[in-house]
């Protein structure tokens, strides 16, 4: 396993968000997270890359072990120059181009030469659809491109994992495809991804394991076909059987 | 009017921008650059919160917000002497004008930083980078752009503010006018001669401020 949480519990003032979820990782997985709102699922994931202090929790990255609740600023700095994470607001930095978004961790977090992350930006870029972009300001790219740009300022720093909030939920309808397209072509690449989404299509084929949350704790987890064909747990049938019917029942 | 007025006016013209030139330039510059050194520190470590300091910080801008200018002025130049400490005229005034800029405009950097959304802050986290770093590079960027409006305020009110330094000796432009008001006896048409020049000079900032606001306008 490269990445494995355990025991993970986290409150916000008295509300209890994550009730003890344990989570295993292993290189070139793409885990997807799914479940109804509220249900923990983006806490958990802001838990793991320390957004978010939990309460109590285990760690176990690269063999390494840590405690969350008392993890030190340099473990978890160290930490994050090993992952990539993607907002569901995206977040890229307003004041930067989508070229400098994407080489910025390079350039001032790991002082890699400024010819050399221009070049690993490009290329980061072009995979995403965006080489021509790369002067464009977030503010002059449409919500799909800007995440896309997200996405390759997440893979520039080729992280061990790359955690995905709920990447295309704040996107009109009609861009995201070009995302989810853009995260399957890395699945295809044998990245390792961590995923919370609403998207049940993309939840199904895209991932090797889908974990359903409800209520702060992971009810069920197991391969796609088994999650979405043959649920064990009621609260996971009843569950898709909501998401279906908002969909037309084609899932 | 007659013609003698216009001569005075003409004549007295530069007898009043010179010391606007010489004296309330400088001292408006001088204390709006350090003035605003200040501010950005009285910000910050509010904002990063850093325990005594702070409270320190939030002492002094209560103090300066809460106290008139001028009564500042006066402490600083006619009181200090009695406690054994004499400033120079102009000294005095650099010093309670950045202090005063540095308090108000201290707010207005501090309100600029907290409107960066934190999501800005999360992802400079995430790409790897540390606390400096993103404040450097992401937040006080943006701040600044946010605050320019409201430091360009700070700085023509800064202008206008500079001719209280007439009442501690300071020979600027509006103590210049008095002594000409004075000598003259024309008294409406040389303060309103001396308006003139402050309203010019706040005209070029405006022109200034709206010429810089357009090229910061790429994002």
């Amino acid at each position: 396993m490269m990445l494995e949480v355990k025991g993970i519990e986290k409150s916000f003032d008295d509300r209890k968000v994550l009730k003890g979820v344990d989570i295993k990782v292993g290189k070139g997985d793409v885990v997807t997270i799914i479940g109804p709102s509220g249900s923990g699922k983006t806490t958990l994931l802001r838990c793991i890359n320390f957004l978010e202090r939990a309460d109590a929790g285990e760690m176990i990255f690269d063999e390494a072990h840590y405690r969350m609740d008392a993890m030190t600023k340099r473990d978890i700095a160290a930490l994050r120059r090993k992952t990539g994470f993607v907002f569901q607001g995206y977040n890229l930095f307003r004041n930067k181009t989508a070229l400098q978004n994407v080489t910025e961790g390079l350039v001032i977090a790991r002082k890699v030469p400024k010819e050399a992350a221009r070049n690993a930006g490009l290329r980061a870029l072009e995979k995403v659809g965006l080489a021509d972009r790369g002067d464009a300001y977030p503010h002059q790219l449409s919500g799909g491109q800007q995440q896309r740009v997200a996405i390759a300022r997440a893979i520039v720093t080729e992280p061990e994992v790359i955690f995905f909030d709920e990447p295309t939920s704040a996107l009109d309808p009609e861009l995201v495809g070009e995302v989810l397209s853009v995260m399957r072509d890395l699945a295809a690449e044998g990245r390792t991804m961590m995923i919370v989404t609403h998207e049940m299509q993309f939840a199904r084929h895209a991932a090797n394991h889908v974990v359903f949350m409800d209520d702060g704790q992971i009810v069920e987890e197991g391969r796609p076909e088994e999650i979405f064909e043959n649920p064990r747990e009621e609260r996971t049938k009843k569950f898709l059987q909501t998401v279906r019917e908002g969909f037309g029942g084609k899932l | 009017m007659n013609d003698r007025v216009w001569q005075l006016l003409l004549d007295s013209f530069w007898q009043i921008l010179l010391p606007g030139i010489r004296v309330t330039i400088p001292l408006t510059l001088v204390s709006f650059a350090l003035g605003l050194i200040i501010a950005l520190i009285t910000a910050m470590v509010q904002v990063a919160n850093i325990p005594v300091v702070k409270q320190i910080a939030r002492f002094y801008v209560w103090v300066i917000r809460g106290t008139p200018l001028l009564v500042q002025l006066f402490v600083i130049f006619y009181g200090l002497p009695s406690v054994g400490i004499i400033l120079d005229a102009i000294p005095s005034a650099i010093i309670v004008f950045s202090f005063n800029t540095g308090a108000y405009a201290s707010e207005t950097i501090r309100a600029a930083i907290e409107a960066v959304p934190v999501g800005q802050i999360e992802a400079g986290y995430c790409v790897g980078m540390n606390y400096l770093q993103i404040m450097a590079r992401i937040v006080l960027p943006q701040a600044l752009r946010t605050a320019f409006p409201p430091l360009s305020n700070s700085l023509i009110g800064l202008v206008k503010d500079t001719s209280l330094a007439a009442n501690i000796t300071v020979a600027e432009m509006f103590l210049a006018g008095q002594r000409i008001a004075a000598r003259s006896l024309e008294v409406m048409a040389i303060y309103c001669e001396v308006a003139f020049i402050y309203l010019l000079f706040c005209t070029v900032l405006t022109k200034l401020q709206t010429y810089c606001e357009k090229r910061m306008n790429t994002y």
